[in-house]
């Protein structure tokens, strides 16, 4: 009996969720020059955002980045799109976020998530973790992990987004 | 009268002792805010499985479980509703994996708590996570893959005090499995950016900050006097201007000998630690060169105790993070009670169009690592000793060193390839605590060759290739494992498939029974935010480190599910 009803109320609790588009939750990071932002003041002048979870160690997630930064432009012409990459390397890595980025030579906007107070409040378990933010500033999409193409299949998510 | 009491105290008891009660408490808690709620408040989370079958394999050592299938998960969920934020973890060991410690057992809710933001405070009541510096007093955190949560459970007070200047402190116990570690700690830290809390318009930033903790634990000697509070505190820099950061932080704790009742092993010496980094950066050059001190720089949350549950500090490896399991066979573990280590990483795009650039660009991350002990090993005082070693001495004892190079290249529309090239030198007896002698020092010379092959749109093959090859740098009294190969196919599906197969082969064992080859296949299905993978295969025996925290993965032959999703 207790178990049906921790079942039923967790599966209640899911189905009354997904009916919600989420909001990005009140939690600070910090920008590669030390200031603090709170990530529910993420902008994009009513464009679409993609937050993307990742870390300097963390093989696929450079993969996705790399990726996308080659056809970034042209995803930012056709959609205004902008790229959000939340580090969550921690002090062992986290000084060598800005030259892999720099050197990198990424356009995208970085925070690092240091004591991984976003991830855990995003329900990121493990990296990379792709969100889609509409204009409104709702997340309407999310994947785990990333293989070869992915970034393919979000950006038609992007262009089915904006042209609504 | 008498009966209704005693009735009250029962439903008491059972309220108290019963989690499950406790849990559908909290779960209606959530339903009842999430009905009343449904315009702005919501509700996430994200939930894990692990299930691994055990079988016997007496030739790569790995045991049966009793229980032939182990099984480790968790769910967490979160209620926010504007400045209010609710959240539980449901965990599961039924029972714990092997390469869990085994004191995870059962179900429970170690975690839950609520915090709610008022007029720049924010108030925690219950669990939570917490870093003051880079950690070197304190670190509360998780890391599932190592089964190390240490959260603390408590009281947390964050506050803006005004412009640029915050304030954390808090009051609580450590985890340990499903319980409370002795120590109650208390602690506070202050941020001040200068440029901001003074209004001070430079193109050059500084941040300070400053911490202490204190540990309190009852006193039990009956012999010797040893201190019930245990203080510790930091301080630390921050500049940042135009392409140049700094970080350096300095952190000192006061003596806490363990309850010995021998005075030969009372150590009343105090420890210390500093790292510092300086990084530059540039489109398409960056460099980071970093180091740090250790000594005598364990905190513990009960003091008696032994094992990374009871780790309460963090001092994160001076080594590169390796991804390729050959490259991590031989990983660097941190040294608390002692070490000095110095870290350089330098990354550097050729441009496209440039004869190394070729079409695409090339990107090549060189990482050079060296740590050592301390001259004459950690600070020792009593009444018989008084040292401290030498402040900075690279010829002592070296404990890991390794230099690396990383290329990075596309080739054209369809192949891509990544390849490392490594020299390794792992203090195999001291790093994993054995009697010198037993397996002495390895040194490693490892390639690794991963590329990428895209066939169509969506489909991709994967094959890495990776050999180690070792030289013993002592005569060691245990066999030597000796060289190393792996292969590994992987082919994916994009968006939702992925299969894999892979070897590894210690074709040079020293001992020709143990050349064995250990083979994996996994197959993974994706789709949205949820992600199942089943894998069949064996496991060497072998260290796995995050973070410069490390746990002994035990070998095994078996079947391995995983389930992971959010919502």
């Amino acid at each position: 009996m207790k178990k049906a009803l921790i079942i039923f109320s967790t599966l209640f609790l899911i189905a009354n969720t997904n009916a919600q588009e989420k909001s990005l939750p009140n939690i600070e990071v910090k920008t590669l020059k030390g200031k603090t932002f709170n990530i529910q003041d993420l902008d994009n002048e009513g464009s679409p955002m993609v937050m993307s979870f990742w870390a300097t160690w963390c093989k696929p997630c450079k993969k996705e980045l790399n990726a996308i930064a080659e056809v970034y432009e042209d995803w930012q012409d056709e959609t205004g799109v902008k790229l959000i990459a939340i580090s969550i390397d921690d002090s062992r890595s986290m000084s060598k976020v800005a030259p892999y980025v720099n050197s990198s030579d990424w356009e995208y906007e970085i925070y690092l998530d240091q004591n991984s107070d976003l991830k855990r409040a995003m329900g990121v378990s493990t990296v990379p973790h792709t969100f889609l933010i509409n204009g409104n500033g709702k997340i309407v999409w999310n994947h785990k992990g990333y293989i070869d193409g992915d970034e393919e299949k979000l950006f038609e998510e992007i262009q089915n987004l904006v042209s609504k | 009268m008498g009966m209704k009491k005693n009735y009250l105290k029962k439903y008491k008891t059972l309220f108290r002792n019963n989690m499950k009660i406790r849990f559908v408490i909290f779960l209606l808690t959530f339903f009842a805010l999430s009905s009343y709620s449904q315009n702005s408040g919501q509700i996430s989370g994200d939930f894990s499985l692990n299930l691994q079958s055990y079988v016997e394999d007496e030739a790569i050592n790995a045991q049966a479980a009793d229980e032939v299938i182990l099984n480790n998960a968790f769910l967490n969920l979160l209620y926010s509703n504007k400045n209010l934020t609710i959240g539980l973890r449901y965990e599961s060991y039924l029972n714990a994996l092997l390469d869990y410690d085994s004191e995870f057992r059962g179900n429970g809710i170690p975690y839950r708590f609520a915090t709610y933001t008022i007029d720049g405070l924010e108030i925690t009541a219950g669990n939570f996570y917490e870093q003051f510096g880079s950690g070197l007093i304190f670190r509360s955190y998780e890391e599932k893959g190592l089964g190390i949560d240490n959260s603390m459970d408590g009281i947390r007070l964050k506050y803006k005090l005004g412009k640029g200047i915050n304030i954390k402190s808090f009051v609580g116990k450590s985890r340990t499995y499903f319980t409370y570690a002795e120590g109650i700690f208390r602690g506070a830290d202050l941020e001040v950016d200068i440029n901001e809390s003074f209004n001070f318009e430079n193109e050059t930033k500084y941040i300070i900050g400053s911490s202490f903790i204190s540990r309190y634990e009852e006193r039990s000697n009956p012999i010797f006097e040893i201190p019930q509070n245990v203080a510790a505190y930091s301080g630390r820099l921050n500049i940042i201007s135009g392409g140049w950061n700094y970080f350096g932080e300095y952190a000192h704790k006061i003596n806490d000998p363990i309850n010995s009742l021998q005075e030969s092993e009372m150590n009343y010496a105090s420890g210390n630690a500093f790292t510092s980094s300086i990084t530059y950066s540039q489109r398409g050059f960056g460099v980071t060169a970093e180091m740090h001190r250790v000594d005598n720089m364990l905190f513990l949350s009960e003091r008696e105790r032994t094992g990374k549950a009871y780790i309460m500090n963090y001092i994160p490896t001076l080594s590169k993070p390796h991804a390729y399991t050959l490259l991590a066979i031989y990983p660097c573990a941190t040294q608390a009670m002692g070490e000095l280590g110095i870290q350089l990483d330098v990354f550097y795009k050729f441009k496209k169009g440039t004869p190394l650039g070729g079409k695409y660009g090339t990107k090549v991350n060189f990482n050079f690592s060296r740590i050592n002990g301390l001259e004459g090993g950690n600070s020792m005082l009593n009444d018989n000793i008084d040292f401290s070693p030498k402040l900075f001495d690279f010829s002592q004892e070296l404990y890991f060193s390794d230099i690396n190079l990383e290329i990075n290249k596309k080739i054209n529309k369809q192949i891509s390839y990544n390849a490392v090239f490594a020299n390794q030198t792992y203090n195999k007896d001291f790093l994993e605590g054995k009697t010198p002698g037993e397996y002495g020092t390895i040194n490693s010379t490892i390639a690794v060759l991963d590329l990428s092959y895209k066939i169509k749109k969506g489909h991709t093959i994967r094959f890495e290739t990776q050999a180690l090859f070792a030289k013993q740098l002592e005569t060691a009294t245990n066999d030597e494992e000796g060289d190393w190969l792996m292969g590994l196919v992987e082919y994916t599906i994009s968006p939702n498939w992925f299969f894999a197969f892979q070897d590894m082969y210690n074709y040079g064992n020293e001992n020709e029974s143990k050349r064995l080859h250990y083979t994996n296949i996994n197959i993974g299905y994706l789709k949205g935010s949820t992600r199942f993978e089943i894998g069949y295969g064996k496991k060497r025996e072998g260290i796995f480190c995050v973070g410069g925290v490390c746990k002994l993965v035990p070998s095994s032959n078996g079947l391995n599910l995983s389930i992971t999703s959010s919502f």
